[in-house]
């Protein structure tokens, strides 16, 4: 009895000890910290090349931050930059992004959470090879159905319009956006889908009243998804708009492959940031929205 | 009357048939409890019930009103989940009165009832909260409520207790059964708890294989099962089972009388005088002889037992209130409940008595003889 009192007064007590410097640590911090330069390096150089005027940009010192600051890149990108034979900058592509973006990602994502709440709890006779279906269609390439859609969209008179392109995104999005809605139902306890039926309520009271509030998590990435990659699109806003409604990064394209004049480093690289600053917002935001999203969840415990 | 009639319900997902031309009748008021081993389709049966499960033949009536073909909300239940099933978003007054508000009744009311059912349950200090910052005996409660706010005549439930831990069930096992005798509901109530079961019913559904093998009382269930499922699955420790045959004390002997029916195995003999036959016995007949633990007898009362075996004790569990011995006789098993004052040791040589009359014979086709 005395030598286990002994032991226990000797032997470790509370918290371990960490030791703050460690091989581990060191290879593990190391390894990250050339990860993010090596990532940020590209952005850095963009962002200090978009601040020089040309006469700086050409001698070269890319690492070097601006000597004379300057936002006439950023001015001119937006506003009168060349995109082939219209010389009104990013400003007019930027606008036909959002009219793009901003129907396309609604419409898809309403439709694609009801499909999937329709298809976790409401089985009908063929879900299963409906679900199918859809999903077989998120495999088939791209390329073998531009063709096709050209014609669909001429016989439906939405060929070069922005409409068109709004229903090829939704379309698109369809079999991706479902699966992610139908899994996400699949985890809600069935339990409380039919406590609803018991309480009487309906097919969209139930949606609108009981899923939906629940659901905030799996929407932010539906809208995450669809809003990166809307935005990031080139294929079908080069085929299917129509050259008064390219979205932004066709008009991007338009400004950097230019081939007259000379190569404004600083106006492209303008452009480029200008071009992907709605995808990086929409990650910084929809970051804190998410996990709080995920933490207002909890059903049971 | 009868509250809730079911004849010839079958139900099959695919080509599994879960439910088999199954027969129920609760009476009005009446707490039915239906037990089973998992996977013999109690949930499916309630379930049907509740009408969130389309029958494949077969008739549901409710109140005396044909149901098989109506929503659930339009069937006078109510029903009370294992998981709660609480809408998370919504606070506990929210969560009460969505079947209200769905069936939009006017606001007045549906504070009443609401009001009505919080107090019944105490939970009214409750009513702002989310479900997630309850606990688990709270959420049941709550479940509840939701039920009782709907003011109907018949109560589902699918194992509301089961995810509650040993002392809380206990509590809310009394409070259901307070519960019950303050509102005189039907209630048909799914557990696969023996307690619970014998606790709360006045009869039993015992099922198996989706049919009811028993519906009884608990006594009738506990000290007359039909088969030797029901007789194996009732009771804990279990009931022992020696094999043996019938043979006819007069022919044999050792019995004087012309009625006087033994169960012999080849070491033993047990005369089973005063056992109520329920079938014509047949000499050489095998047949299974099932004695609960409690009914054999250590002692002095031994010598007023109408039967005297003696038994190896092999191990000795106390538990509590009582213990239970593990024995031996002539090769089989024998597990005799005790009280806890019983001095007896591994390795003793006991005398104990039997009383036939409380026996359960079966045949072997598993009928009670
Ligand atoms: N949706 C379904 N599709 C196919 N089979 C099912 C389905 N639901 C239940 N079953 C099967 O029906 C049988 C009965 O299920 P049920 O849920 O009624 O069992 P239970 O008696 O409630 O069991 P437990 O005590 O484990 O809850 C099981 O064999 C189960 O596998
Ligand atoms: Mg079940």
């Amino acid at each position: 009895m005395a030598d286990t009192t002994a032991m226990a007064m000797q032997g470790p007590s509370g918290p371990k000890p960490k030791r703050a410097i460690s091989a581990r640590n060191i290879v593990l911090y190391g390894f990250l910290i050339v990860a993010a330069l090596y990532w940020l390096l590209p952005l850095y150089v963009m962002i200090v090349t978009s601040l020089k005027g040309l006469p700086e940009v050409r001698m070269g010192n890319i690492f070097s931050p601006p000597m004379e600051l300057t936002f006439e890149p950023w001015v001119k990108a937006w506003d009168s930059a060349c995109t082939g034979l219209y010389c009104e900058g990013l400003k007019v592509g930027f606008w036909n992004s959002v009219q793009i973006l901003i129907p396309s990602t609604i419409i898809s994502i309403v439709i694609a959470s009801v499909n999937g709440y329709a298809l976790s709890f409401w089985r009908f006779k063929g879900s299963e090879i409906f679900f199918t279906i859809l999903l077989f269609g998120a495999f088939i390439p791209y390329q073998v159905m531009l063709y096709p859609l050209v014609i669909i969209l001429r016989e439906l008179h939405l060929f070069s319009s922005l409409s068109g392109v709004v229903l090829i995104h939704t379309i698109f999005g369809m079999p991706i956006l479902t699966l992610l809605f139908r899994n996400y139902f699949a985890g809600v306890p069935d339990e409380l889908f039919k406590a609803a039926r018991v309480d009487g309520a309906g097919f969209w009271r139930i949606f609108f009243q009981i899923m939906l509030p629940m659901s905030l998590p799996i929407f932010v990435v539906a809208i995450i998804l669809q809003v990166t990659g809307i935005w990031n699109d080139f294929l079908f806003g080069i085929i299917y708009a129509g050259t008064t409604n390219f979205p932004m990064t066709v008009q991007l394209n338009n400004i950097v492959n230019s081939t007259q004049g000379v190569k404004e480093y600083n106006v492209n690289m303008a452009a480029t940031l200008l071009t992907g600053a709605l995808p990086l917002i929409v990650y910084f935001v929809s970051g804190k929205l998410f996990v709080r999203g995920i933490a207002a969840g909890a059903v049971k415990g | 009357m009868s509250s809730v009639t079911i004849s010839d319900l079958s139900l099959s997902f695919g080509p599994v048939k879960v439910l088999k031309d199954l027969n129920l009748e609760v009476n009005e008021g009446e707490f039915v409890v239906l037990l089973g081993p998992s996977g013999c389709g109690k949930s499916t049966l309630l379930n049907c019930i509740a009408g969130l499960l389309d029958v494949s033949a077969g008739q549901i009536f409710i109140d005396g009103k044909n149901v098989t073909w109506d929503e659930p909300k339009d069937r006078g239940i109510g029903m009370v989940f294992q998981s709660y099933a609480l809408y998370p978003q919504m606070s506990v007054e929210k969560n009460l009165s969505f079947g209200l508000r769905v069936a939009g009744l006017p606001k007045h009311e549906v504070h009443e009832r609401v009001s009505r059912a919080a107090e019944i349950l105490q939970i009214q200090s409750l009513l702002k909260r989310k479900p997630a910052a309850l606990s688990g005996g709270q959420r049941q409660r709550v479940a509840i409520g939701r039920a009782l706010v709907r003011d109907v005549n018949v109560f589902l439930f699918d194992e509301p207790l089961s995810n509650l831990d040993a002392k809380l069930r206990t509590d809310l096992r009394v409070e259901l059964k307070r519960l019950h005798q303050r509102l005189g509901n039907t209630m048909i109530y799914v557990t696969h708890d023996q307690i619970e079961a014998l606790t709360l019913a006045d009869r039993i559904a015992i099922m198996k294989d989706g049919l009811i093998q028993q519906l009884d009382t608990p006594h009738g269930v506990y000290n007359n099962p039909t088969n030797r499922f029901v007789a194996g699955f009732i009771g804990s420790p279990g009931m022992n089972f020696l094999n043996g045959t019938l043979e006819n004390g007069l022919e044999n002997g050792s019995n004087n009388e012309k009625d006087q029916w033994n169960f012999a195995t080849p070491d033993l003999r047990i005369p089973l005088n005063g056992y109520a036959f329920k079938q014509a016995p047949v000499a050489g007949q095998p047949v299974e002889i099932g004695i609960r633990p409690e009914n054999i007898v250590l002692g002095e009362a031994v010598a007023s037992a109408a039967v005297q075996l003696t038994v190896d004790t092999e191990i000795v569990e106390p538990m509590g209130a009582d213990t239970v011995l593990w024995t031996n006789i002539a090769g089989n098993n024998l597990t005799i409940r005790t009280d806890s004052e019983s001095d007896v040791k591994p390795g003793d040589k006991l005398s104990v008595g039997i009383n036939p009359s409380r026996a359960s014979l079966f045949a072997q086709n598993g009928d009670r003889l």
